[in-house]
């Protein structure tokens, strides 16, 4: 096998083993658009990035960092649903995204790869990144597993019981924030939220407890990466989209599994 | 016994995009008393209970809580979404560790054969037993009840107040009760806050059910029947012993 395969099956597993997890917390407080609208910020933030050049690693962070923020300020002011600001925030930051990389002089920014995913240009610089945040990610997901769920059950009955509820989940959106910045390079910004929701969706038909579909959800991710490369590899497909579409014929499949129990 | 203050409030107000909810309330919660909050619709009912919990802040006025204070908290209702596999055991674990002690605690409710079913396909009622099950885990010394007969049918309302009434017995802790209907509530109730926006007026129930200011709001019907089950129901709601029918106070059929 050559390098560049192996370093996109590598970068592909640790960016799905915390997918996996977090797609689970995703699911479960129905941030799937919340999710989206991350992503596209996403994408903004590289063009920012490169515009204004400033280290890419911190923009692609740190403006869906500031979206997050600004959406939970305007939720609060309440005069529009919080559907319709997703949907607001979400397609202005993919526009103006694209409007500043159009404004970029000469071709620093590949499109494409930012849409759709580079998987099979990952460097080994890239995965030390992508194992190093994978650690810190599942590190602070292990630390507050159980408040986490508790504020998913009932952010009230959480805060009474004592959870730091902003606390909790401004970690949370940081959380998301940066698996949303790893995704980026496996799957691109159009196709994040594929990768969270879809194996956590699949591992639910499979699992009784939290904890088992969190799991599953990852075993699932991971299977989905090598399917996913061993589909591009061979028919010549890209990689991002062929490991999304693998996520869905196993999504499938768990549907036909649940009837034969039935 | 000296009962202890748990909770003051004083010269609250809170007004929401600037209406006002609550309008200068007051109110004191004791060790061993039961308090219900009752009032219309809108009339800042659960505001107040949120102000009470620490949820929100007062824009003006003050909480001053025990330093001794531990909350057992039912919410009115909560909706957890399908996809989290939760069982009822596993619900009670997250405000509480031990599985034994919530195994105790689901058989002392009469919800134990509901273990290991998941949270979402509990009924109504058996969902408000669970939600009771998790605020006592706590061992609270002050429990709050939002609405917790919410939902649930008339002789399972009379069962689940009276095991509110033991509940509070037993913990010896202070219950603040919200509700819209009365006349179950008031026959074990120490202390009645009649809410609409301003405290209209508070006491002993009997005491209440005579205040003008009550009458206005509520009419006089609603104080006059006590209502007397004269038949126990099991959890399925089938009869269970023995029926002689007897008549309460306020009833005047043959």
């Amino acid at each position: 096998m050559t390098d560049f395969l192996l370093y996109a099956l590598l970068a592909g597993l640790g960016v799905a083993l915390v997918a996996g997890p977090l797609g689970c917390f995703v699911v479960w407080r129905r941030m799937a658009y919340f999710g989206d609208t991350l992503a596209h910020s996403a994408l903004l933030g590289v063009s920012l990035g490169v515009l204004l050049d400033i280290n890419l690693n911190i923009t692609v962070i740190a403006i869906p960092l500031a979206m997050a923020i600004g959406l939970v300020f305007l939720e609060k002011r309440g005069f529009l649903s919080l559907d319709t600001l997703l949907g607001i925030l979400s397609h202005s930051a993919l526009a103006a995204g694209l409007v500043v990389i159009s404004l970029l002089p000469g071709v620093r920014v590949d499109l494409m790869s930012l849409l759709f995913g580079d998987l099979l240009a990952v460097t080994k610089n890239d995965l030390w990144v992508i194992y190093t945040v994978s650690a810190a990610v599942l590190a602070l997901l292990g630390l507050l597993w159980k408040q986490l769920i508790n504020i998913t059950v009932d952010p009230e009955l959480a805060a009474v019981e004592g959870t730091n509820v902003t606390l909790v989940s401004t970690a949370l959106m940081l959380i998301t924030a940066l698996v949303i910045a790893l995704a980026m390079k496996v799957v691109g910004v159009l196709l994040i939220t594929a990768l969270l929701i879809i194996p956590a969706a699949t591992a639910r038909r499979v699992s009784q407890t939290p904890e088992q579909m969190a799991v599953a959800a990852s075993l699932i991710a991971m299977l989905t990466v090598v399917m996913g490369l061993a589909m591009s590899w061979n028919l010549d497909t890209p990689a991002g989209p062929s490991v999304v579409i693998s996520a869905s014929f196993l999504f499938c499949l768990s549907l036909a599994y649940r009837r034969q129990l039935s | 016994m000296i009962s202890k203050l748990l909770l003051e409030l004083d010269g609250i107000h809170k007004a929401f995009a600037g209406k006002p909810v609550l309008e200068n309330v007051s109110l004191r919660l004791q060790q061993g008393e039961i308090t219900t909050l009752i009032g219309p619709n809108g009339a800042g009912k659960s505001t107040l209970a949120k102000i009470i919990l620490g949820l929100i802040q007062p824009d003006s006025g003050s909480r001053v809580a025990s330093s001794t204070i531990r909350i057992g908290y039912m919410p009115q209702k909560i909706t957890i979404d399908p996809t989290l596999p939760l069982s009822t055991l596993r619900f009670l674990q997250l405000a509480h560790t031990s599985q034994q002690d919530c195994h105790a605690a689901l058989e002392s409710m009469s919800i134990g054969h509901l273990a290991t079913t998941p949270i979402q396909n509990l009924s109504g009622g058996e969902l408000q037993r669970a939600l009771l099950t998790r605020a006592i885990l706590r061992q609270p010394n002050l429990l709050v009840l939002d609405e917790p007969v919410q939902g649930v049918d008339i002789n399972g309302q009379n069962d689940l107040y009276q095991m509110i009434n033991g509940l509070a017995k037993s913990l010896n802790c202070a219950v603040l009760m919200v509700s819209h209907d009365l006349h179950l509530v008031m026959s074990a109730t120490d202390q009645v806050i009649c809410l609409n926006r301003h405290i209209c007026c508070q006491g002993h129930p009997e005491q209440v059910t005579q205040d003008p200011a009550f009458i206005d709001i509520f009419g006089q019907t609603t104080a006059l029947y006590s209502h007397r089950h004269d038949h126990d129901h099991n959890l399925h709601g089938e009869v269970a012993g023995e029926i002689t029918h007897t008549h309460g106070d306020g009833c005047h059929h043959d």
